[in-house]
C-alpha cells in the first residue's frame, strides 16, 4: 500500500478508542508523542523514554505496548486503546473503579499506563493471584503507591467483573 | 471501604479521594500536557567530560538546522549578568558553563526550536572544544590539600564548603573517654536520586505587551520559585506568575531552581514566544538535584547494662560542584541534628564537613527534612552494633534508652525540643503486629537448619513541618504557610493554601480538616493550591511539612471564619454572642438546643442579613508560623531471607508502625506510608547514582539506576499510634517522609542480623546480591 508523504512527513491512519484518526508525522516520531501531540490525548505520559517506567503503555491490537519504543508510522492502520477509551458514557471502568475506591495512585502520572496493562491483563485471565497481578505489572513503575494497593485494585476489579459476568 | 465526602465530621474518615476522577480518566493536566499558541521548544548541550576547560562554543552549525530559532551561550548569558545564578544554600551556580565544566551532563548551551526533535537535531550541531582536566571525585581526596581547586570563581585555597557543628564537643570526647562500653561504625549513604516519574520542566511564557512573565513549572514551591526568580531575572514579582499544575511526585526533587527553569525564561523573553522544556530522565538523573551522600563515623558511648552516655558523629558530605542543597538558610547539614534520635543521650556531638567534587551539585531533602534520612539512618544503624556488642535484644536495648512518655517536652542535647511520643507504645504496637518473640523462636529453628534468616528493627524520631520563623528561613524569607478561605452565599467554599501537593491529596485533606472546622462537607470545599496569583504566600510542599504548617493554617483560618460565623449566628438566633455555642455542625442558644443555625445559614446571612454595621461576606487568611516543629516518631520490623546460592535478599514481612498524630484521612496516610517504605526499599536495596574514576555517571537511566517494580517490592503491613502534637492547631505532626527515613535502617539491620551470627556487624548500602554474595563467600556461606 502507497503511503502519503508530504514534505518528509509521513500520513498515519489509526484507530484510536473506536475513532479514526490521521496525521502527519516524521519517520523518527514516536508513537506517545504522536498520541500526545498529534491526536491530543494527553493521558499517555512519558518518564523515561527508554522502555523502563511503562507510563505510555497503551494496547495495540489489544497488546500493552510501551508506545516510547513503537514508531508512529509502525502503528498506521492499526488500532490503539488508551486511557481515555477506557470506561463507557462517562461511567468508570470496573478497573478505574477499582484504583479509586482502593487509593491506587497517589500522583497519577503512572495510572494510565498502569490501567492499560492492567486492562489487557483482566481480559485475558479468568484467575488471577496477587503474584500473577505484581509480574504483569512489572513494567510499569510507581513512586508513589507501592504497589500494594494497585495490586488490590487489580484484584477487586477481576471479582467484581467475575461477577458482572455472572449477573448476565 | 471509603467513607462519603458529604459527611459533616469527616476528620478522621478514610474519604475517597477527590483528585483521582481525572486521574484515572487521563485528564490529569500535568506540564508537558500544556500547549501554547506559537510555543517553541528547548533542548540543552551538555558537557560529556566531569572537568574540564571550555576552549569554544561554535553555534553557527546549529542555527543551519531547519526549526532551529535561537542559541543561548553561557557568554550571551554572561552579558547579561545572568551566567550565574544563586543557590538555595547561598551559593552560586552556573546557569551555562563558561569557563570550565565542573561535572558531567553539565549545561553548556541550549538550543530553541520548533519541535523537540529539532530542538535536539539543534544541540546536536553546537560544537564545544574542550579540554580535558583531570576529575574530582572522592570527598576525602578533595579535601586534600593535593587536590586541585575546583572553584575558581570562589576564590577558594581549597575544596572545602562548610564545616558545621552543634552539640558540646569536649563533654562528649570526656564522655566517650569514660563510658565502659563504645562502639564505633562507618556509615555511608551513598549518593542518590528522588526520580519522581514525571520529569522536571518548564514553560516560560513572557508577554511583550504586558510585560508579565507566566511561568508553568514542576514546582513544590511555586511562590519560593517566584520570588527566586524575581531575583534572578530582575523581574517585578508581581510581573512573575507561577502556575505549578498537577505534578508526578516530587520527593523534593521540585523544590530547587534549575539552569533549564532560567534559560526558558531568558529565552521566552528574547524571542517573545512561549518556551516548553522538559528533562529527559537521563538529565533527570544525572543533573537534577541527588540526595544524600554523605560518609559518616559514628560512636556511641554506653555502660555495661546498655544505658547510653554518649554520640558522637563527624561527616564528610560530598554536595557536587555547586551547594545547591535545598536547606533552611541556618543549618548548613538540614536537621540532622536529630541524630541522636529517639534515645536519652546525655550529651553528643555532631560535625558535618561540606565538599566541592566533580560531580552533579544539590543535596535534596529527598523525602526527609534536610538529612533527616541520613540521621535515623546511623542512629538505628548503630544502636544495633551496640546491641550485639552488649549481647542484648536490640528491642531491649532501645527500651532501656528510650525518651519515655512523661518526659516530653524533650531537650535533645542538639538543640531541639521534642513536642511528644510514646516510643515504647509504638513499638509494641510493631511487635505485637509481627508477633516478635514467635518470629524469633522460629529463626533460631531456620538458623538451625542452615537459613540465613534476619529480623531487624528501626524505632526512628522523625523532625518535620518546617519551621518556626524564629529557628527557619530559606534565602532570609521565612517559613510559615498559609491559608484563606471564602464561604460563598450558598455554603459551598473555595481555600487556597501556600502548599502545592504532588500527589499526596491536599484537595481531599485539606477539605476534611476545613470541613470539620466548619461543620460543612468536604465535598463544599474545594482546594486550590500551585496559582501564585489567586493563593496566599507560603513555602510550599517538602520536609512533611504541608500538614502541620499549612494544615496549621487552614485550621486556623477556619477558626478566623467561624468566628466571625458565630457573631452573625447570634444575631439569626437573636441571642447575645455569649449565648452563642457550637457543637461542631451548628450554632445553637445555649440550652436551647432547638433553636440553631448551620454554617450555611451563616454564610447566606453574610451577604443577606447582617447584624449593624458588620462587615459583610464571610472569609479569613491565617500565615501560621508553627511555634515549634513537630515529631511524628515510628516503629518499623523487617524479616528477610537470605538466598546463599545468590546473595539475594527476600523481604518475607515487614511492619510498619507509625505515630503521626492526628489522622485527617487514614487511607491517605497509609498510602503515603506505603510509597514511602518502597522507595526506602530501593534506597536499601538497589540505588546508587555511582561514578568511575573519569567522572562517569554509571546510572543514567532507569536500566541501571533501579527502582522497585512491584515484584520485588514487599507487601506491606501497617497500624498506627496516635499521639497529638500539644502545640499543633489539630494535633497532626506530618507523615510523607517518615517511611523513606525509617526503612532503610529495618532493611539493613535485618541483614545484618541474618549474617551476625558470622561475625558481620556492618554492611554498606545498596545491598546488592552480589555485594551479599561476596559476603556470604568471605564467610564460607555460599552453596551452589
Ligand atoms: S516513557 Fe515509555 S516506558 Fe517510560
Ligand atoms: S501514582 Fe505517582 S508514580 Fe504512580
Amino acid at each position: 500500500m502507497g503511503r502519503t508523504v508530504i514534505n518528509d512527513q509521513i500520513m498515519v491512519h489509526v484507530t484510536i478508542n473506536g475513532e479514526s484518526r490521521h496525521a502527519l508525522a516524521e519517520p523518527r516520531t514516536l508513537l506517545a508523542y504522536f498520541i500526545r501531540d498529534n491526536l491530543g490525548l494527553t493521558g499517555t505520559h512519558v518518564g523515561c523514554d527508554t522502555t523502563s517506567c511503562g507510563v505510555c503503555t497503551v494496547l495495540l491490537d489489544g497488546v500493552p505496548v510501551k508506545s516510547c519504543t513503537v514508531l508512529a508510522v509502525q502503528a498506521d492502520g492499526h488500532d490503539i486503546e488508551t486511557v481515555e477509551g477506557l470506561g463507557h458514557n462517562g461511567q468508570l471502568h470496573p478497573l478505574q473503579q477499582a484504583f479509586w475506591d482502593n487509593h491506587g495512585l497517589q500522583c497519577g502520572f503512572c495510572t494510565p499506563g498502569m490501567l492499560m496493562t492492567t486492562t489487557a491483563l483482566l481480559r485475558n485471565s479468568v484467575d488471577l493471584t496477587e503474584h500473577e497481578v505484581r509480574r504483569a505489572i512489572s513494567g510499569n513503575l510507581c513512586r508513589c503507591t507501592g504497589y500494594v494497593n494497585i495490586v488490590k485494585a487489580v484484584l477487586e476489579a477481576k471479582r467484581r467483573m467475575g461477577e458482572e459476568t455472572r449477573k448476565v | 471501604m471509603s467513607m462519603d465526602v458529604t459527611e459533616t465530621q469527616p476528620l478522621g474518615k478514610a474519604i475517597k479521594r477527590k483528585e483521582d476522577p481525572r486521574f484515572i480518566r487521563g485528564q490529569g493536566r500535568y506540564l508537558d500536557d500544556i500547549v501554547l499558541p506559537h510555543m517553541l521548544y528547548m533542548a540543552l548541550v551538555r558537557s560529556p567530560y566531569a572537568h574540564a576547560r571550555i576552549k569554544s562554543v561554535r553555534t553557527e552549525d546549529a542555527y543551519a538546522v531547519k526549526g532551529v530559532k535561537a542559541v543561548l551561550t553561557g557568554e550571551d548569558l554572561a552579558a547579561m549578568n545572568l551566567a550565574w545564578m544563586p543557590t538555595l544554600a547561598g551559593d552560586q551556580q552556573m546557569v551555562l558553563a563558561t569557563g570550565k565544566v565542573l561535572f558531567q551532563y553539565q549545561e553548556v548551551a541550549a538550543v530553541v526550536a520548533e519541535t523537540r526533535e529539532a530542538a535536539e537535531d539543534g544541540v546536536s550541531r553546537v560544537d564545544v572544544e574542550y579540554e580535558p582536566l583531570t576529575p574530582v571525585m572522592d570527598p576525602f581526596f578533595a579535601l586534600s590539600s593535593d587536590a586541585p581547586i575546583l572553584r575558581e570563581d570562589r576564590e577558594q585555597t581549597n575544596n572545602h564548603i562548610f564545616h558545621w557543628e552543634v552539640g558540646n564537643k569536649e563533654d562528649t570526647d570526656a564522655a566517650l573517654a569514660s563510658s565502659p562500653v563504645v562502639v564505633k561504625e562507618q556509615i555511608r549513604m551513598p549518593r542518590v536520586h528522588p526520580a519522581p516519574l514525571e520529569p522536571c520542566g518548564c514553560i516560560a511564557d513572557y508577554q511583550n505587551s504586558t510585560g508579565k512573565l507566566t511561568w508553568y513549572v514542576t514546582s513544590q514551591a511555586p511562590h519560593a520559585h517566584r520570588t527566586v526568580l524575581a531575583m534572578v531575572s530582575g523581574l517585578p514579582e508581581h510581573m512573575i506568575h507561577v502556575v505549578s499544575p498537577d505534578i508526578g511526585g516530587g520527593f523534593g526533587n521540585k523544590v530547587p531552581v534549575y539552569p533549564g527553569y532560567v534559560c526558558a525564561v531568558v529565552m521566552s523573553i528574547k524571542l517573545g514566544q512561549p518556551i516548553k522544556w522538559i528533562e529527559t530522565r537521563t538529565e533527570n538523573l544525572t543533573t537534577t538535584n541527588f540526595a544524600r551522600d554523605y560518609h559518616m563515623t559514628a560512636e556511641i558511648g554506653a555502660t555495661e547494662d546498655g544505658h547510653v552516655t554518649v554520640l558522637k558523629v563527624t561527616t564528610i558530605a560530598d554536595h557536587g560542584a555547586f551547594d545547591a542543597a535545598a536547606d533552611p538558610s541556618k543549618f548548613p547539614a538540614g536537621l540532622f541534628s536529630i541524630v541522636t534520635g529517639s534515645y536519652r543521650f546525655p550529651v553528643a556531638f555532631a560535625e558535618v564537613d561540606g565538599v566541592y567534587t566533580n560531580k552533579a551539585p544539590g543535596g535534596v531533602a529527598y523525602r526527609c527534612s534536610f538529612r533527616v534520612t541520613e540521621a535515623s539512618f546511623l542512629i538505628e544503624r548503630v544502636m544495633n552494633t551496640l546491641a550485639y556488642r552488649l549481647s542484648l535484644d536490640p528491642v531491649e536495648l532501645r527500651r532501656r534508652n528510650f525518651i519515655a512518655p512523661e518526659e516530653f517536652p524533650y531537650q535533645s542535647p542538639l538543640g531541639w525540643v521534642y513536642d511528644s511520643g510514646n516510643y515504647a507504645k509504638t513499638l509494641d504496637t510493631a511487635l505485637a503486629i509481627i508477633d516478635y518473640s514467635q518470629m524469633r523462636r522460629e529463626q533460631e529453628k531456620r538458623r538451625e537448619q542452615g537459613e540465613l534468616v534476619g529480623i531487624g528493627i528501626s524505632t526512628f524520631t522523625e523532625i518535620v513541618g518546617a519551621g518556626p520563623s524564629h529557628t527557619f528561613d530559606i534565602l532570609g524569607i521565612k517559613m510559615f504557610d498559609s491559608c484563606e478561605i471564602r464561604i460563598h452565599p450558598t455554603g459551598k467554599v473555595i481555600a487556597r493554601l501556600g502548599a502545592r501537593h504532588q500527589g499526596q491529596g491536599h484537595e481531599t485533606t485539606f477539605a476534611q480538616l476545613i470541613a470539620q472546622e466548619l461543620g460543612l462537607s468536604a465535598a463544599d470545599v474545594l482546594i486550590e493550591e500551585g496559582d501564585t496569583d489567586t493563593a496566599p504566600y507560603g513555602l510550599g510542599t517538602y520536609a512533611s511539612r504541608s500538614t502541620p504548617t499549612a494544615g496549621g493554617a487552614a485550621a486556623l483560618a477556619a477558626r478566623r471564619v467561624r468566628k466571625k460565623a458565630e457573631q452573625i449566628a447570634a444575631h439569626l438566633l437573636e441571642v447575645s454572642q455569649d449565648d452563642v455555642q457550637w457543637d461542631g455542625t451548628r450554632f445553637s442558644a445555649k440550652g436551647l438546643s432547638s433553636r440553631s443555625v448551620t454554617m450555611a445559614d451563616v454564610a447566606l446571612a453574610a451577604y443577606t442579613n447582617l447584624p449593624e454595621g458588620m462587615e459583610p461576606g464571610l472569609e479569613a487568611t491565617y500565615y501560621y508560623d508553627p511555634p515549634n516543629l513537630t515529631f511524628p516518631n515510628g516503629a518499623y520490623i523487617a524479616v528477610v531471607s537470605i538466598d546463599r546460592g545468590t546473595g539475594q535478599v527476600h523481604v518475607e514481612r515487614f511492619v510498619a508502625v507509625d505515630d503521626c498524630g492526628t489522622v485527617i484521612n487514614p487511607m491517605v496516610v497509609e498510602g503515603q506510608i506505603h510509597g514511602g517504605l518502597t522507595e526506602g526499599f530501593g534506597i536499601a536495596f538497589m540505588q546508587e547514582i555511582a561514578f568511575d574514576s573519569d567522572g562517569n555517571n554509571l546510572a543514567p537511566n532507569f536500566m541501571d539506576y533501579l527502582v522497585p517494580t512491584a515484584v520485588e517490592t514487599p507487601h506491606w503491613e501497617t497500624g498506627r499510634t496516635v499521639t497529638p502534637s500539644p502545640h499543633h492547631p489539630i494535633g497532626a505532626k506530618g507523615v510523607g517522609e517518615s517511611p523513606n527515613v525509617g526503612s532503610p535502617a529495618a532493611f539493613v539491620n535485618a541483614v545484618v542480623d541474618a549474617l551476625a551470627p558470622y561475625g558481620v556487624t556492618n554492611l554498606e548500602i545498596p545491598l546488592f546480591p552480589w555485594k551479599i554474595w561476596e559476603v556470604l563467600k568471605q564467610h564460607g556461606l555460599t552453596v551452589s
